[in-house]
């Protein structure tokens, strides 16, 4: 089985490991920056792209203001269509749900298209303890589930590695999950595709039951869509005879007119293509076309909790694009482990927290992973602003407040960790705001300016281990200003 | 017309020639330069960190002491965010949550007649040729909340254009943050560390002598790297550039550190 999030440690701790690993960071630099200028270039071509964004972001903030409609909608149209809707409030009540699903077939096996939702879940983990074996069909997917890693990436999970890692991963480890790599297996693209095309052909023509997420679900129709390059993903959802799909209940729209907006923001802002080469779409079950068996498994796992914070609600606007991720210079040198979740980047610096609260280190570090620098929010096709959500959950670690844990609305205590930054912050609010006292620091700091050290002890050192310090100027504005144009008299800093 | 510097608390405490530059620069087009002493800082490093309440005073500080002006004019492109997009924003949730009286009104109405400094001589003077001489050559690094909060766009560029003497050198990879980002340049020390070393790099490459931006926190940062690096390259405000009418009057900072005084 794959690796587990348990236990992660907080983002700068493992950032700082992540930041000194020379090939991690040369592998996540060529690969984000070949797909930002693809990106960029798709984008260009359409003049509309800001109105798209805006009616991407419209639909999903009115849709999701209406949840409990569409979701209703949703169920009544799968049903009629032949499905079997369950409603999962948490990830382990999913994971007994697909689990159940899965031991009544009969089979001990699964082919997995590629999925968010059940990487949140856990699912694999889950299923293996029932004694059911899950292969990942996706190539990445399948690279991270060979190496006994995790995923890194929301669109390429294995963005981490390169070519002769990949090479090594297949030929040492793809015999123990079944057809074993070809003799003498080298590091092109085309050899490694089609070792993983021969690897996954056997699991897709054996499989009785997969299991899926969804990019959207309709609620009018009932029709479940999923978006992908490769094609495994349509094996998954065509040939088995049962197909169970794991889909987070942001995921609903509610009419197919608005999946046309959808179908051009996804495409180019994640594979920066015009259109993605397979779109698969169905509603329930058709008799003799497809899986005999359709479950739709809907997941909250903390999604109503986010959806009752009104700022920090904009984060389940997103559709795991990871154009944000591409373009996030903090993402490309920390490296998506750093994140602690399958949902690293930006969006899982906004999301993590709230999907599962402000739970543990790892949690309450991740709203502070980011420099603002504002690139997430500018590429984000659905116009979330990111910034503004980590400087709101920010808040909450800093000074507590109200926030909704299980369906009951509570109000935190600030971060136990955060108590030595909170009376420095409180002494600088009120130095701030008493000008004569800061004028008195400002000359304080002036007269005592040959003693200043180039390194500074403690704290300190997260800035000058790698920077100077800056000079201390004789005489501050402030002070410069009152000696030679002063004579107003309101320059002397009453406060 | 009556404007008021807004200095900004870094500018004030550590980078005074910048605001002695930005005085020097509005003088000479004609501007009467208003520095209102109740000002302090815009409370982003608060704001920023999580820490909204305590920013509350400072915003109300800022409308009492630039109210009566026509414009306020700061030398920062992110503390002119911090006002221009996180006052209204800020003020509105204080008065949400039952404080703040009127205040809000002002704040917004403060925050509307802000501008960063290069705007303010692009849109409100209507210049681009400010009768500069700066004879180096100059790379450009747009910081992030002037490139994306404020939307600058080319108004630096064209106003460094318009230098006598200076050489403009593109910086590869310009829109990209340098990594100082407030208190993450401390919080999370090694990926700013990481973002300013490849930033440096950067710059250092271009072969420019200068490296100029329109915020001195970014600049502190990239300098701190630049001089622990021994690289050759001088952090300049902008405004400094702008404002010098012959070659360099006294030495830029992040330089000559004054021998052995430490």
């Amino acid at each position: 089985m794959t690796g587990t999030y348990l236990g992660m440690p907080s983002f700068p701790r493992a950032a700082e490991a992540s930041t000194r690993d020379a090939r991690l960071r040369a592998n996540l630099r060529r690969a984000t920056g070949t797909i930002r200028a693809k990106r960029d270039r798709a984008v260009a071509e359409l003049d509309d792209w800001e109105r798209l964004r805006a009616a991407g972001a419209a639909v999903k903030d009115r849709t999701l203001r209406h949840l409990d409609h569409y979701l209703v909608q949703l169920e009544e149209s799968v049903t009629r269509a032949g499905g079997t809707v369950h409603w999962a409030a948490d990830a382990a009540e999913a994971n007994r749900i697909v689990t159940g699903l899965v031991l009544a077939t009969g089979e001990r096996e699964v082919v997995k298209v590629k999925s968010m939702a059940t990487q949140e879940t856990g699912l694999n983990g889950a299923l293996a303890a029932a004694g059911i074996r899950a292969y990942e069909t996706d190539l990445a997917e399948l690279i991270v589930q060979l190496g006994d890693d995790l995923p890194s990436h929301i669109l390429v999970p294995a963005i981490h590695r390169n070519r002769s890692e990949i090479r090594d991963i297949f030929r040492s480890r793809m015999a123990d999950w079944g057809l074993p790599a070809p003799e003498g297996l080298t590091d092109s693209p085309a050899d490694l595709a089609e070792a993983a095309r021969l690897h996954l052909r056997e699991k897709f023509l054996r499989a009785k039951v997969a299991v899926s997420g969804a990019n959207f679900a309709v609620a009018e129709t009932g029709t479940l869509v999923v978006v992908e390059s490769e094609g495994n993903g349509r094996m998954c959802l065509t040939l088995p005879e049962t197909l169970i799909s794991v889909v987070g209940i942001e995921k609903v729209v509610p009419t197919w007119r608005d999946l046309e907006i959808f179908l051009q923001l996804l495409p180019r802002s994640s594979t920066a293509e015009r259109m993605n080469p397979y779109t698969s779409m169905w509603a329930g079950t058709t008799d003799g076309d497809g899986p005999r068996a359709f479950h739709l498994v809907l997941l909250d796992n903390g999604r109503t909790d986010t959806l009752a914070d009104t700022t920090g609600r904009r984060a389940l606007r997103c559709i795991r694009c990871s154009a944000c991720l591409n373009v996030c210079p903090v993402y490309e040198r920390a490296g998506g482990h750093a994140y602690g979740s399958p949902y690293p980047g930006p969006i899982g610096a906004v999301l993590t927290p709230q999907l599962r609260g402000l739970a543990s280190p790892l949690e309450e570090s991740l709203p502070f992973a980011s420099s603002l620098c504002g690139a997430c929010f500018e590429a984000c096709p659905v116009a979330i602003d990111i910034p503004e959500i980590l400087v709101h959950l920010r808040e909450r670690v800093a000074e507590g407040g109200p926030v909704t844990i299980r369906g009951t609305r509570t109000v935190i205590r600030p971060a136990k960790r955060h108590g030595a930054e909170r009376a420095v912050m409180a002494a600088a609010g009120w130095a701030l705001d008493h000008p004569r006292a800061l004028r008195r620091g400002q000359r304080l700091l002036a007269r005592t300016r040959g003693l200043h050290p180039r390194r500074l002890p403690g704290p300190g050192r997260a800035w000058s281990d790698t920077r100077d310090l800056p000079d201390v100027p004789p005489e501050s504005f402030r002070d410069w200003w009152a000696r030679t144009r002063g004579g107003t008299g309101r320059a002397g800093g009453t406060s | 017309m009556r404007v008021g510097l807004f200095v900004t608390c870094v500018n004030d405490t550590l980078y005074p020639r910048t605001g002695r530059a930005v005085v020097t620069l509005l003088e000479r087009l004609g501007v009467r330069v208003d520095f209102p002493a109740e000002q302090s800082c815009c409370g982003q490093p608060l704001f920023n960190t999580g820490y909204r309440h305590r920013t509350e005073p400072l915003l109300r500080r800022y409308a009492a002491a630039f109210s009566d002006h026509d414009y306020i004019v700061t030398p920062s492109g992110s503390c002119a965010a911090m006002v221009r997009d996180n006052y209204p924003r800020i003020a509105a949730k204080a008065a949400a949550e039952g404080r703040g009286g009127a205040v809000p009104e002002a704040v917004t109405e403060a925050a509307a007649r802000t501008y960063e400094l290069t705007e303010f001589l692009v849109d409100v003077l209507g210049v681009t040729d400010v009768g500069a001489r700066y004879p180096h050559t100059v790379t450009y690094h747009p910081t992030c909340h002037g490139l994306r909060v404020l939307g600058l766009g080319d108004r630096p560029r064209r106003l460094l254009e318009h230098v006598e003497g200076l050489e403009l050198r593109e910086l590869p990879g310009a829109e990209e943050c340098c990594g100082f980002g407030g208190t993450f340049a401390v919080k999370n020390p090694a990926v700013s560390a990481a973002m300013g070393a490849d930033k440096a790099r950067a710059v250092t490459a271009t072969g420019a002598r200068t490296l100029c931006t329109v915020d001195n926190s970014c600049l502190m940062h990239l300098g701190g790297i630049l001089a622990r690096e021994g690289s050759p390259v001088r952090p300049v405000h902008i405004a400094e550039i702008l404002a010098g009418a012959e070659d360099d009057p006294e030495p830029p900072h992040g330089t000559a550190r004054g021998g052995g005084a430490r």
